[in-house]
């Protein structure tokens, strides 16, 4: 690390997307696609890497353009800019798979106004440079993915008894008998799945803190 | 010389206070509850009981083991939970399978009740959202229905109440056995459906003779079908004044009035406001599961609007919902909209002048 920056090194803002400050456990951004696409694993596949492109490209310009973008116009700049990237995703979906385009709906659209990336651009493109940038866009949009794969996962296994469904690779877990919990398709599931795995976390980290402040102690 | 012995207290009302306790109400809830239990096995036969069993004990064992994990002293002694589960195996169709049955019953009791903070914190009727849980889950196996009295109901269970857990539901398992049974008591054939779905499905509407809906010799969930029993124990409660009367009142009087509104409008299409009110589960939902004390509000003004609210949504969804039950979602909305009511029908101080606002900031 070179000595005149301050503040946390690079490997830090890679990581700090993943676990620290997850967008969707610890910060709660983006809920609505949470909610909304995590039905099936590969939805939420799908969903993860173009919020992930579109987080990383928007970083890379906004970063750039960060001296040249006046303060009071900023938020218009940043939507234009990541509605650019957004445009581009969602010709590139509609290309490479119309069945994966047509489940996820409007979400791929709605991706311009997901907090996660107005959040980034406007704490963190807009006032770091083009590589911390782009590791805190990786790092940020790898840790949306992961979010959404733990919802998916939990989802699509309880709801249909599949993994992978609408793919090649399609896993049928349970066998043909499954009853499958068709509410966890439906969008009460999400906010189900998403309530028990907060909980989760949350319980974890306090218990992670907890334990750090008595060795501290001790 | 006597009120020399007798210390002078000193204290801020309330003085007289009424000697019931949670425990004890909760006792007589579920005491009231077991004729209409004791009804349902009659009816339904091996399979009812052990349904109600099953979600008993599994609402027990949940409250417990949430109790555990929060490293509290357990409050199962209580009885609210136990009521819970009776009224959760009540709101099932007999046939469900009894890994169903656990599932909701797990549900309900730790989302809605554990997770809040226990009894008193429950924002909404803990058997409901189990059951709400379940219906929407497996629409199939929670509207498969069994007719009443089947032969050999005591000898045998069925078939899709000991299904594997995880896995489907034998329906078709289920179909056979009624046809079977039903032949060896002289019966021909049987429509699977309850009163309710009879109106609602059917080509033409069938209504369901009024002696029938009220003595209960009908198809539907296993505690709702005896309308007469219902009401007995509801009125039991009412009397012991363990159960806030208005709330019934309000709600069988909300259904009465819309209902009897469409009645009068079209009487081929739409049933008279007496079938609307002894069919399906809303006598039950009116005595015994609107009436929770803690989701329902807490002025007199107040319960008085929310049972008139239920009644009125069920009529509606019930009429023009895609299913022919709404008493179950309509008491959710009014659990959910209670706090509101409560807030809005606050009584005037005495001596007070009326505030405009009528929420406070």
């Amino acid at each position: 690390m070179s000595m005149e920056k301050k503040g946390p090194s690079s490997w830090d803002v890679f990581f700090a997307g993943f676990w620290r400050d997850n967008p969707v456990f610890v910060m709660l951004l983006g809920t609505c696609p949470t909610l909304a696409v995590t039905n099936s694993v590969i939805n939420c596949f799908a969903m993860g890497v173009s919020t992930l492109f579109v987080l990383v490209m928007s970083g890379i310009l906004i970063s750039m353009l960060r001296n040249f973008i006046p303060k009071q116009v900023r938020i218009a700049s940043f939507i234009v800019v990541i509605a650019t990237f957004v445009t581009i995703v969602d010709y590139l979906i509609q290309s490479i798979s119309l069945d994966l385009y047509d489940s996820l709906g409007a979400f791929i659209q709605l991706i311009v106004v997901n907090c996660i990336i107005l959040g980034r651009a406007e704490a963190f493109a807009s006032r770091n440079g083009v590589m911390r940038s782009v590791l805190d866009a990786i790092g940020m949009g790898i840790g949306f993915t992961i979010a959404l794969l733990c919802l998916g996962v939990v989802r699509e296994v309880l709801g249909n008894g599949t993994l992978l469904m609408n793919t090649p690779y399609e896993i049928s877990l349970f066998g043909p008998r499954f009853e499958p919990w068709s509410v966890m398709i439906l969008p009460p599931g999400g906010f189900f799945v998403l309530g028990v795995e907060l909980l989760f976390f949350n319980w974890w980290r306090k218990r992670k803190e907890a334990r750090a402040l008595a060795q501290a102690k001790a | 010389m006597s009120t020399e012995a007798r210390p002078l207290i000193i204290g801020s009302s309330p003085h007289i206070r009424v000697k019931q306790s949670v425990p004890d109400i909760m006792f007589h809830v579920a005491l009231a509850l077991l004729p209409v239990a004791a009804f349902a096995v009659w009816s339904f036969g091996l399979s009812a009981l052990l349904l109600l069993l099953t979600t008993t004990a599994a609402c027990v064992a949940t409250e417990h083991t949430a109790c555990l994990i929060a490293r509290r002293s357990t409050t199962i002694r209580d009885w609210s939970v136990v009521v819970t589960g009776l009224i959760l195996g009540l709101t099932l169709p007999p046939s469900t399978p009894l890994w169903m049955a656990v599932l909701g019953s797990i549900f309900g009791v730790s989302v809605t009740k554990s997770l809040f903070g226990g009894l008193g914190y429950n924002c909404f009727n803990p058997a409901l959202v189990g059951r709400a849980f379940l219906q929407i889950a497996f629409p199939i196996p929670l509207t498969t229905w069994t007719p009443p009295d089947l032969p050999g109901r005591f000898s045998s269970l069925l078939p899709t109440t000991l299904t594997f857990p995880f896995l489907r539901a034998d329906t078709a398992a289920l179909a056979d056995y009624i046809r079977t049974a039903l032949a060896s008591g002289g019966v021909d054939g049987w429509s699977g459906a309850t009163p309710l779905s009879m109106w609602k499905f059917a080509e033409v509407p069938q209504f369901e003779s009024l002696p029938r809906l009220f003595l209960g010799s009908i198809a539907g969930s296993t505690g709702e079908t005896a309308t007469w029993l219902i009401i007995l124990c509801g009125l039991y409660l009412i009397a012991r004044n363990m159960m806030n009367w208005r709330i019934p009142a309000g709600m069988l009087l909300g259904a009465f009035l819309l209902s009897g509104a469409f009645w009068l409008s079209d009487k081929t299409h739409y049933p008279s406001p007496m079938f609307m009110l002894f069919s399906g589960g809303l006598m039950f939902g009116a005595l015994f599961m609107a009436s929770d004390m803690v989701a329902s509000p807490m002025t007199s003004a107040g319960v008085w609007i929310y049972g008139f609210f239920i009644g009125m949504v069920t009529v509606i969804i019930r009429i023009f919902g895609a299913l022919p039950e709404g008493v179950m979602f309509a008491i959710l909305l009014g659990n959910a909209v209670s706090p509101l009511i409560t807030s809005a029908t606050q009584p005037r101080t005495y001596g007070l002048v009326r505030q405009k606002r009528w929420i406070k900031q």
